[in-house]
């Protein structure tokens, strides 16, 4: 296993070191917890987020890697990410601040994710496919190939999705194959989410929202 | 649910009707503006999974084409036994194998048994199958007739149905075609840094791949978890068409000419284990497989930046002193005469 632990280092190593160069800072979950005091009123005390049906929701953090949290905060302050909610927020933090909470965010236990209940059967096949074996009739490649089998995330650069929630998910996707959100590496993300249609991100979106985003989240249930 | 029967086409088409799918392109077509637009050439595609399901297949047949999809999609189930490297048969032959470009593996189905110059005699389809275990699963291939060989080709030949057997006409989208000859001669260090900038998020910047929990995400294109140096992809136009057809990730030919050659070359520039038909020496060996193989690799050749000379080492990787017992078995003997 040792081979793997270091190429799991090598990752975040190097992904850290395109995001921040020699910036990269130490967080501090203490810190984080007080710097994190205003992201509550959307995220949620335990980190948890909301699934806001018919509006904007907010995206679980607990969990996340934290190298992944403050790449997007750092996007949101320098308009490479775009949301006007955030921007604000992301704003009144320094990058000592964005390492604090990061680290605090990433710390907390994965809670489950929301809006997935609804769906079909055949919707949820559909979901199944694409975040494990993709549709490469419309070269859509599998989700877990980039988010890591049972969609939990690799390193630092490729967020869990799974156990998120589905208006999150589905929001997401819909801003990438709109060119509203194109911060990711090399345009990954949005070269696939570009070939999804609505209904195929409705499924995958309610997919995740109901698997479970670690191991022991699987044993809680 | 849905019920879909043969011909697969058809029966695609009214899936994704009844499903509201619309697809705006399906990579099962000749696109127009191909070089290769005129020719007419063999389109086949292969059913999915869905299809399966939903056919009338025997269900002891259709259990073993599951097991041949799940030996090709997960062929690190076999590590240790007949996998000796971090691949799955579909780390290289991208989307389980049904992908033009990718080295569709139905087309073995319809053009074997024949000749076959890697090994100058007459394959089957078992026997090019086992190619790929002893050589790019740096392995040893299950047995002929085994219950995972016939498994595999099973899985195989359903690929190919409804395609000719021995078609008179090329095959679209077989193998991995290179793109053209680049304008200037491809070069270890552009390669490197267009390697760093497109593959090592995913690859590594050494090469080594990504585990993730334990498991296998992103595969070694070089080093110990890679395949080994008889494998088809260390022929560098073999890996300059991989690349520009299948890489980054999503995103097929997206890189230039140049850019593939130059990752191309820089990536089998690095060491991989050895070749298991190595006689001792590299030299002899690369001679005696040049006409047939390592004319068109970099193995037995100097490295110009360090001197290192490629191939030059008794490594063979996780397998050890284990021999496949495929490579160098001879075949038709008693024919040999005529
Ligand atoms: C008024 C509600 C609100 C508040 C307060 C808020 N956020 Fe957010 N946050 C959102 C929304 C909405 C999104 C999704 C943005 C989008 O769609 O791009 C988001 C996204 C994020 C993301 C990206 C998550 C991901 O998975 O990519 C991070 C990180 C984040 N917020 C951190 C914070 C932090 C830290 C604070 C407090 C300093 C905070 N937020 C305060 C609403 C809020
Ligand atoms: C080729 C690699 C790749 C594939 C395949 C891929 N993604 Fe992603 N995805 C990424 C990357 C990289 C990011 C992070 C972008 C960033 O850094 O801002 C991402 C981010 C996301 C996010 C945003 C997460 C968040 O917290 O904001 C969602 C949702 C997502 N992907 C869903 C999917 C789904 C669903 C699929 C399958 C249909 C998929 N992805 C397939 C690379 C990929
Ligand atoms: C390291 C990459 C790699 C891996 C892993 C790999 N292959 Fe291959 N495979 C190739 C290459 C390269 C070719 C030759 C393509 C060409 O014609 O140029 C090939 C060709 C084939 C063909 C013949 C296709 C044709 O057009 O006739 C079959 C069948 C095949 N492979 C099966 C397998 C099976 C089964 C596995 C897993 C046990 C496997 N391969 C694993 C690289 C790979
Ligand atoms: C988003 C992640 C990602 C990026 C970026 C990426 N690859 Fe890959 N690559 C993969 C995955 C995943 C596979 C295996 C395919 C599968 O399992 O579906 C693969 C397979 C390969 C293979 C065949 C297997 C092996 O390891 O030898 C080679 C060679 C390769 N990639 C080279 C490259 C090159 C060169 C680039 C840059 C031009 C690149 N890749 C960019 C994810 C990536």
């Amino acid at each position: 296993m040792n081979k793997k632990c270091l190429s799991r280092l090598g990752l975040l190593v190097g992904i850290s070191l395109v995001a921040f160069g020699a910036l990269a800072q130490q967080g501090d979950a203490e810190r984080g917890q007080a710097a994190a005091a205003t992201c509550t009123a959307c995220h949620q005390a335990y980190g948890s987020g909301m699934n806001v049906p018919n509006g904007e929701s907010w995206p679980r953090l607990a969990g996340l890697n934290a190298d992944y949290i403050a790449k997007q905060l750092h996007d949101f302050q320098a308009g490479q990410r775009q949301n006007a909610t955030m921007a604000t927020f992301a704003n009144m933090l320094d990058d000592q601040q964005i390492a604090d909470v990061a680290e605090y965010y990433s710390q907390m236990p994965l809670t489950l994710g929301q809006g997935g209940d609804q769906a079909d059967e055949a919707l949820l096949a559909r979901g199944q496919q694409l975040a494990e074996r993709g549709d490469w009739n419309a070269y859509i490649v599998s989700c877990q190939s980039c988010h890591g089998p049972g969609g939990t995330g690799v390193g630092s650069t490729f967020p869990g999705v799974a156990s998120q929630h589905a208006g999150y998910i589905s929001a997401q996707l819909k801003a990438w194959k709109t060119e509203t959100r194109s911060n990711d590496p090399q345009n990954l993300m949005g070269a696939i989410a570009k070939r999804m249609s609505d209904n195929d991100i409705q499924a995958v979106s309610a997919w995740y929202a109901t698997q479970s985003g670690s191991a022991e989240q699987e044993t809680a249930q | 649910m849905i019920s879909c029967r043969r011909p697969f086409i058809i029966a695609l088409t009214g899936c994704s009707l009844a499903l509201g799918v619309a697809y705006a392109a399906s990579v099962f077509a000749q696109p127009e503006e191909r070089p290769d637009a005129a020719l007419d050439m063999l389109v086949h595609e292969p059913p999915t999974m869905e299809d399966l399901e939903n056919s009338d297949i025997h269900p002891e047949l259709k259990k073993v084409i599951r097991y041949g999809h799940d030996l090709f999609t997960n062929t690190q189930q076999l590590r240790g036994e007949n996998v000796f490297n971090d691949m799955n048969c579909s780390s290289c032959h991208l989307g389980e194998g049904r992908v033009p470009f990718s080295a569709p593996v139905w087309a073995a189905a319809i053009t074997l048994p024949d000749f076959r110059g890697k090994n100058q005699h007459v394959n089957n389809l078992e026997e090019r199958i086992a190619g790929c275990f002893a050589y790019s699963m740096n392995g040893v291939p299950p047995e002929y007739g085994s219950d995972e060989m016939l498994a595999l080709s099973a899985y195989h030949q359903w690929l190919a149905t409804g395609a000719p057997m021995y078609p008179d006409k090329p095959i679209f989208g077989r193998g991995f075609p290179a793109p053209d000859e680049p304008e200037q001669t491809p070069d270890y260090a552009r390669g490197e840094a267009a390697y760093q900038n497109n593959c090592a998020i995913c690859h590594q910047q050494d090469g080594t791949g990504h585990y993730e929990s334990g498991e296998y995400v992103f595969p070694a294109p070089w080093g110990d978890g890679s395949n080994n140096w008889g494998a088809g992809i260390v022929r560098v136009d073999t890996m300059a068409g991989f690349i520009y057809q299948n890489m980054p990730l999503g995103q097929p030919r997206s890189l230039s000419d140049q850019e593939a050659w130059d990752i191309a070359y820089y990536i089998t520039s690095q060491e991989r284990p050895q070749d298991p038909r190595y006689t001792g020496d590299v030299a002899e060996t690369s001679e005696r497989f040049g006409p047939t193989f390592h004319k068109r690799s970099l193995y037995g050749q100097t490295r110009e930046h360090d001197g290192h000379v490629l191939g030059d080492h008794e490594n063979f990787g996780e397998k050890g002193d284990i021999k496949p017992w495929n490579v160098g078995m001879p075949r038709f003997e008693n024919l040999s005469e005529e």
